[in-house]
């Protein structure tokens, strides 16, 4: 027998407090994630049981599902949102967890922020009452959305039960095509598997294409692993990932980092550890991507046609429910689509880079009439970076205007939400059934195409206005 | 305890055979934002449940009196999406004890254990028989046993036993949850923690 193990074992050991026989393991969490949305019944759930937080440092709160992307500085006009808000203030004072509320300079979206300022760090374990925790395993960490009973769990104990989950790794070697962003890479594997072909599963992302992706574009594609039905998705730390971290506020420092550092270059896949699956892509096979339909998998290259109930693996009735509600037709064309509104932001893609691309389709064209375009960063730091590279001056040029963080119409908790029957083609997530407001019809895609959409006004190939030279 | 103990539960069912039912479908995220957790039955399933003007769509099934029980019966990816505990609450609060499917989205299952509504996965083989067997008479009783993890569709007696782990089978039938488990491994904790290198 080989004692070969997987990045993920490696991780998911070093966590195990307790193993149950016939149960789940105890697992340490490093750290812990929240926000307003699913925290407040935590927290109550303790006081009913007269509990108290165990261990407040490696709690880290901030505001982001509710909090309005105009105005920040006066206050949230719905009752129930500032409610939440003043909960999450609340709590987080009486505990003694450090808070990013509203108004702070470090505010933003839990997933931007914890990565930007160096609470994420390799080979931890990492949980938030948010289905895209998922998205720091770009750092090689076991990351994963729980409940709010887990939430009350963590608070409680610092340790959530779960059964070891089975491993998938995912490999995709050679070279991205011009104008494919990780998004599409993400979109396309999902695309691939279904919604559901990755649950019960979590994944290791492997191969040329992953090693010579950015942080930023890896934490894209780790967001989106959920969207497969994974538990989660992770990527092995490497230089790229150490001289993301180094530096960082939050990141050891010293002698601290060379101990950390030194761990960190051991949490690796060894050569013959055993998947229970696995999957090889070509990325030659990848294009643009969009979707169509209302699940994440229900999306093709964006030259391509709606493919007939036939040819996907979701149910006929699901799939045609799901055109219907879109008011789309088998074998329609996307390309030429007209489209009402661009969202660029969420945790998938509201990241410096993720601007940095649109303002490079954008740049010295203007925003097409029919399309109403919320920008939105990731974070007060996103917002600062985009404006001292000069991509704010880009963007209010070409007719653009920058809101403020959040996570804004990318589940529609505050009120930037897409109206009944209008297209959005949008960066974030999820094409669920308004889930970017009641009857709004989600087209997902990469910042590309929402550039080319912004300035065009319909479907638009991002590659056609993509000069040569320009970022690809 | 943290929620009524499960062991024997017969009902009526009510069929909702649509795959990839989320949980934005289940709760909406605009009604999450209540800081107690109560009242999330009255949205359970709203945007289908319900016409913008807030009168019920008759051709949704829970507006369809033929249908009631303590059962949801759901296609095949139920509970995809989201992690929020919210539509699980909903679905309780609503009265259900039980969901069955073919597949369950990893998070919602754990959810579901978690607050005492049971979650049994069926094959596809069985989840159609029962389909078929609530289409034939909406009075169709389903018996769900965990003590003995089958469950029956007492007209036809077709049976199918499901999978459930030793430890959270444990907790449905006692009524406790992992908060109960983890207070009492505290000690052992506390050890772990201090080894930490984060």
């Amino acid at each position: 027998m080989s004692n070969a193990t997987t990045l993920f074992d490696k991780v998911w050991d070093a966590h195990v407090v307790r193993h149950i026989d016939d149960g789940p393991d105890v697992l340490f969490i490093d750290r812990h994630f929240i926000h307003e949305v699913t925290s407040p019944v935590a927290f109550l759930g303790l006081e009913k049981r007269g509990i108290p937080v165990l261990y407040p440092q490696r709690t880290f709160a901030t505001a982001d599902h509710n909090t309005p992307t105009m105005h920040q500085d006066q206050p949230v006009k719905d009752p129930l949102s500032a409610n939440q808000l003043a909960a999450l203030s609340s709590n987080a004072a009486k505990w003694g967890i450090s808070l990013w509320a509203l108004g702070s300079p470090k505010n933003g979206i839990v997933h931007v922020v914890g990565p930007e300022n160096g609470i994420t760090q390799p080979g931890m374990t990492i949980v938030c009452g948010d289905s895209h925790t998922s998205t720091h395993g770009a750092f090689g960490c076991i990351a994963f959305g729980i409940g709010t009973s887990e939430v009350e769990m963590v608070l409680s104990s610092q340790c959530i039960m779960q059964p070891k989950p089975k491993k998938m790794r995912i490999t995709i070697n050679g070279k991205l095509g011009k104008g494919v962003l990780p998004k599409d890479v993400a979109l396309y594997m999902i695309s691939r598997i279904t919604a559901s072909g990755a649950t019960g599963y979590f994944v290791e992302y492997a191969g040329e294409v992953f090693e010579n992706m950015s942080m930023e574009g890896r934490m894209t594609v780790c967001n989106m692993s959920i969207e497969m039905g994974a538990r989660g998705g992770m990527i092995a730390p490497d230089q790229t990932t150490f001289d993301y971290v180094n530096g960082k506020e939050k990141a050891p420092k010293g002698e601290a980092w060379d101990k950390a550092l030194a761990y960190w270059k051991t949490l690796k896949t060894d050569e013959d550890a055993v998947f229970d699956k696995e999957l090889h892509f070509d990325a030659a096979d990848i294009e643009p991507q969009i979707t169509y339909g209302t699940n994440p998998g229900l999306g093709t290259g964006i030259t391509h046609q709606i493919p007939k109930a036939s040819e996907v693996k979701d149910g006929e009735a699901s799939y045609k429910k799901s055109l219907a509600y879109m008011d789309f037709e088998e074998g329609q064309p996307l390309i030429g689509k007209k489209i009402d509104y661009v969202f660029l932001g969420s945790c998938t893609n509201g990241r410096i880079e993720d601007f940095r691309a649109f303002a490079s389709i954008v740049k010295g064209k203007k925003k097409a009439d029919n399309i109403t375009a919320w920008l939105v960063p990731g974070s007060h730091i996103v917002e600062e970076q985009i404006k001292a590279e000069g991509i704010l001056d880009i963007l209010n040029e070409a007719g653009f205007e920058l809101r403020q963080p959040g996570c804004s119409a990318c589940l529609a908790m505050n009120e930037d939400k897409i109206p009944a029957g209008k297209y959005a083609v949008s960066t974030s997530n999820r094409n669920f059934e308004g889930r970017q407001g009641p009857g709004a019809r989600t087209l997902l895609a990469s910042p590309y195409v929402a550039a080319a959409v912004a300035v065009t006004g319909v479907v638009t190939d991002p590659r056609e206005l993509m000069t040569e030279g320009a970022m690809a | 305890m943290a929620y009524d103990k499960f062991t024997v539960l017969t009902s009526t069912a009510v069929p909702l055979p649509i795959e990839n039912v989320d949980t934005d479908q289940i709760i909406p995220a605009r009604f999450l934002k209540a800081t107690e957790r109560k009242g999330f039955g009255d949205n359970l399933f709203r945007d289908w449940r319900y016409n913008s003007d807030d009168t019920p769509k008759k051709d949704f099934v829970l507006n369809n009196p033929i249908y009631s029980g303590k059962i949801l019966v759901g296609g095949k990816n139920f509970g995809s999406g989201s992690s929020r505990e919210h539509a699980a609450w909903a679905i309780y609060d609503y009265g259900f004890r039980c969901v069955v499917s073919s597949f369950f989205a990893d998070i919602f299952k754990g959810n579901s254990l978690n607050i005492g509504l049971l979650p049994v996965t069926v094959s596809e083989t069985f989840l159609d028989k029962i389909f078929k067997a609530i289409e034939a008479d909406p009075k169709t009783e389903i018996e769900v046993n965990l003590p003995e993890q089958t469950i029956t569709i007492l007209a036809t007696g077709d049976q199918e036993s499901f999978d459930i782990n030793g430890y959270k089978k444990h907790n449905m039938l006692n009524g406790f949850d992992d908060i109960d488990y983890l207070q009492s491994a505290k000690e052992d904790i506390k050890a772990f923690a201090e080894k930490s290198l984060y």
